[in-house]
């Protein structure tokens, strides 16, 4: 048993990079006596620093976007597929199943949360075949890529969005596979579940934000004229 | 049960150890060694340039080996010449003065320098190392591929970088690559910026509080956060050009666009847009480059002056109002891009205002100087060396920053002196300081002082013999990026300060082959150092030289002291450790 926890640890180190939450008698003080360790809210500070950086990504789309609007001729603002308005809820539903599930967890109730991440991934990948689908209603009208200004920053800010989408389904589907392990669900102390809940709740705050961000985009490029 | 990892091990075999290694240590010097060879490959570039400035008719069929499709019949053709530009200021700018401080010293003395025993994501850290190798590696195939490096500078400005090879040689796949190499290196600051902000924010150790950290923390801390926000704008520019390119949006391309007799099929973008999103990256990254080696000066001066730096809080203040200022100031790079005069005004007026905070840091550092005992060892020679050439650089900038002058300056070669004392070769004086001084602690050797002292003198004559006349030649209206010289009256009698600058240039350059013999023969053959030989009073300082795999072993290092006690009143040493016990309280 001891070697499973070791090499687990190794995994966790290898994938998320980091070392486990130091030991429960730390007190909650850091160095002194033991190396410190990124405390629980790390992964959150780390998350909000990187979503600060991927909101540049789209600060610079936008600004690119009124612009290029703002010089005029051929801009021929497009009507919004239909289908965008399903995929809007279904990714605003899926922010509602991560929040369930990470009061579950927040209450020990693993399985029902665990399942609740599931069911959240399942949505992602809903929501990024409805913008695939989106892509084919315009692709039916004769609207490409490069047919005018604004269906260019159509496909490129969906394609942009849908990409970091993808990767939250990625990292939501690595937390969750860990998750399923036994040990958490069997013998999960109260400690390891908080490490855990660090990392859904950082996860769930780039999913959070990645929802915002669709609706912001949306009416970006529909609404707000 | 409980994961027993806290005193991490050092892994066992060599690729783990020592090539896809997580320890911070480790990814510094691959960083270190990746600025080595950029840099020795961009000053190679630069040299060509010199000798075809110098020498416009002259057949060199030696150097020709290197480049034997561009520069066939052994000259260098003026599309060539454009590529050397592009070439070098990427390289230099990305690969060097963006790599070497921030993700060489950076990676490898943050985390000591805090406490911790790593940086905060080992594995993201090891990623942005390797992910940036890569931008490198594609950046040098541009080299490779038909028609060569792209022509449109560092600054890839559209049209020309976005309509392709009808455009000029190297506009085609070598223009993609160059993207491609940038949205990797962006990509590569992320992740690193990510670590730096969360190891500093998150795992200093007990008693460093933030107004105890090093200056060289607080310059990585401001500059991963300029990183952070800069990057990813260029990676949204980046985005948009390559889409021009590749698949017939017309972001930056704008309508009627005629060139080589054919019209292009893009319509109504803007030129212009480019020049913002590129600018709005462009500026903060001037002071990605600076900003580590303000903080490697502070460090080193207060050192060897054997003072405690003069306005700590000052300087800390100073570092992020430079840092914000940075944002706000891109359009002075666009002055004659036909922007409003009202919105000039205000660019020019934010621009002379990042004096005061730079001249805060410089008269600070003066201050720390006044009365001192220095001792002029070589790292102190290097800082010294970095405040002169920051002065030099920046009073021209006070020039530039003024829209009627800049009218008038734009685009000559004293813009190209301004930027390389300022942004160049300060950011490498501070690089060579940052070498010399931590050399010991990296490698466990002393380089040698000789030979630095000869490295120090040649480099800092040399820089000044190659940029000062740069001023002369652009106030003689000599326009930058031009590989021919001969066909123009008004340049012909500038044509000696060509000869003159490119001998300098071929002197200076070979001043480096004494660092570059330093470095590697002290790696093996250095007089050994101990752990403290700069009697210098941060944390780096008392673990061995060099570091063990996890810096402090199972005892974190606990901080009573700030990081610049030097020649404190009543101590026993004229420096006191950070670590060193608290003084007793007075009676």
């Amino acid at each position: 048993m001891a070697k499973t926890i070791t090499s687990l640890t190794d995994i966790e180190r290898i994938a998320v990079g980091s070392r486990p939450p130091g030991r429960p008698d730390d007190g909650g003080r850091r160095g002194g006596e033991r190396p410190p360790s990124l405390p629980e809210g790390g992964y959150r500070l780390a998350m909000f620093f990187a979503l600060a950086s991927i909101g540049m990504l789209f600060l610079g789309f936008t600004s690119a976007y009124i612009v290029r609007q703002g010089l005029g001729g051929d801009w021929q603002p497009l009507d919004p597929p239909t289908i965008l308005w399903a995929n809007t809820l279904v990714l605003l539903a899926s922010s509602a199943t991560l929040h369930r599930s990470r009061l579950f967890l927040r209450h020990g109730a693993v399985r029902e949360g665990l399942r609740g991440l599931s069911v959240t991934m399942a949505l992602g990948l809903l929501f990024l075949a409805g913008q695939y689908g989106a892509w084919r209603q315009l692709a039916a009208q004769g609207i490409y890529l490069n047919t005018n200004p604004h269906s260019s920053f159509f496909y490129l800010l969906t394609a942009a969005h849908g990409v970091h989408i993808l990767g939250g389904i990625c990292g939501l589907g690595y937390i969750t596979s860990r998750g399923w392990h036994r040990r958490l669900i069997l013998m999960g102390t109260p400690d390891r579940l908080k490490h855990y809940n660090a990392l859904v709740s950082a996860a769930a705050l780039y999913w959070h934000f990645m929802d915002g961000l669709w609706v912001y985009l949306f009416i970006l490029l529909f609404l707000w004229r | 049960m409980r994961q027993a990892v806290a005193t991490h091990e050092a892994p066992k075999g060599f690729i783990r150890r020592y090539i896809f290694s997580t320890d911070h240590k480790v990814i510094g010097l691959q960083y270190l060694f990746l600025a080595l060879a950029a840099v020795a490959i961009g000053i190679v570039l630069s040299l060509y340039m010199r000798l075809r400035l110098a020498w416009p008719t002259e057949r060199w069929p030696l150097l020709a080996k290197l480049f034997p499709n561009a520069m066939a019949g052994g000259t260098i053709s003026p599309e060539f010449y454009l590529s050397l530009v592009t070439m070098h200021g990427t390289i230099m700018v990305f690969f060097v003065l963006t790599t070497a401080p921030l993700g060489g010293f950076g990676n490898y003395f943050l985390p000591i320098q805090v406490g911790a025993h790593d940086m905060a994501f080992p594995v993201l850290n090891m990623l942005s190392f390797w992910v940036t190798l890569a931008g490198f590696l594609v950046l040098m195939a541009a080299f490779f591929v038909s028609g060569g490096a792209p022509i449109s500078g560092w600054t890839a400005y559209a049209p020309l970088s976005a309509i392709g090879e009808i455009a000029g040689p190297g506009l085609g796949m070598g223009q993609n690559l160059w993207i491609l190499s940038i949205a990797l290196f962006c990509i590569a600051s992320l992740l690193g910026a990510l670590n730096f902000i969360t190891t500093t924010l998150n795992l200093r150790t007990k008693g460093m509080a933030m107004t105890r950290l090093p200056l060289t923390v607080w310059a990585w801390f401001t500059t991963a956060v300029l990183a952070l926000l800069a990057f990813p704008v260029l990676l949204a520019g980046g985005i948009l050009l390559l889409l021009d390119r590749v698949a017939g949006t017309s972001f930056f391309v704008p309508g009627g666009l005629i060139v080589s007799d054919q019209i292009l099929p893009h319509k109504g973008g803007s030129p212009l847009l480019w020049q913002h999103l590129f600018w709005f990256f462009g500026h903060p990254e001037v002071y990605i480059a600076i900003l580590p080696g303000m903080g490697i000066t502070s460090h080193v001066l207060s050192t060897f002056a054997r003072k405690p730096i003069f306005g700590y809080r000052a300087m800390v203040t100073a570092i992020f109002a430079i840092g914000l200022l940075g944002f706000l100031v891109w359009g002075h790079h666009m002055f004659v891009s036909g922007m409003s005069p009202y919105s000039a005004i205000a660019f020019s007026l934010l621009t002379l205002s990042i004096g005061v905070p730079s001249a805060i840091k410089t008269f600070n550092w003066l201050a720390t100087l006044y009365k001192a005992r220095i001792r002029f060892t070589v790292p102190m020679l290097f800082a010294l060396g970095f405040v002169s050439i920051f002065v030099t650089g920046g009073l021209s900038g006070i020039i530039l920053g003024q829209t009627s002058l800049d009218i008038l300056m734009h685009d000559t070669y004293f813009v190209v002196a301004h930027f390389h004392l300022i942004m160049g070769v300060a950011a490498i004086f501070g690089i060579f300081a940052g070498t010399y001084y931590w050399f010991p602690k990296m490698f466990g050797r002393m380089m040698n002082d000789t030979l630095g002292k000869l490295h120090f003198w040649l480099t800092f004559i040399g820089i000044y013999a190659i940029f000062i006349p740069m001023h002369i030649l652009g106030i003689a209206g000599h326009p930058r990026r031009y590989a021919e010289t001969v066909g123009f009256d008004f340049l012909t009698p500038l044509q000696p300060i060509h000869v003159f600058i490119t001998i300098a240039a071929l002197i200076t350059a070979g001043a480096q082959l004494l660092f570059f013999f330093n470095f590697f023969w002290s790696i093996w053959k250095g007089q050994k150092a101990e752990t403290n030989p700069w009697r210098a009073t941060t944390l780096e300082w008392t673990v061995p030289s060099p570091p063990p795999h996890d810096n402090f072993g199972p005892q974190t290092p606990v901080v009573h002291h700030g990081p610049y006690e030097y020649s404190v009143p009543g101590a026993a040493e004229d420096y006191l450790l950070q670590t060193a016990p608290p003084a007793p309280a007075k009676s």
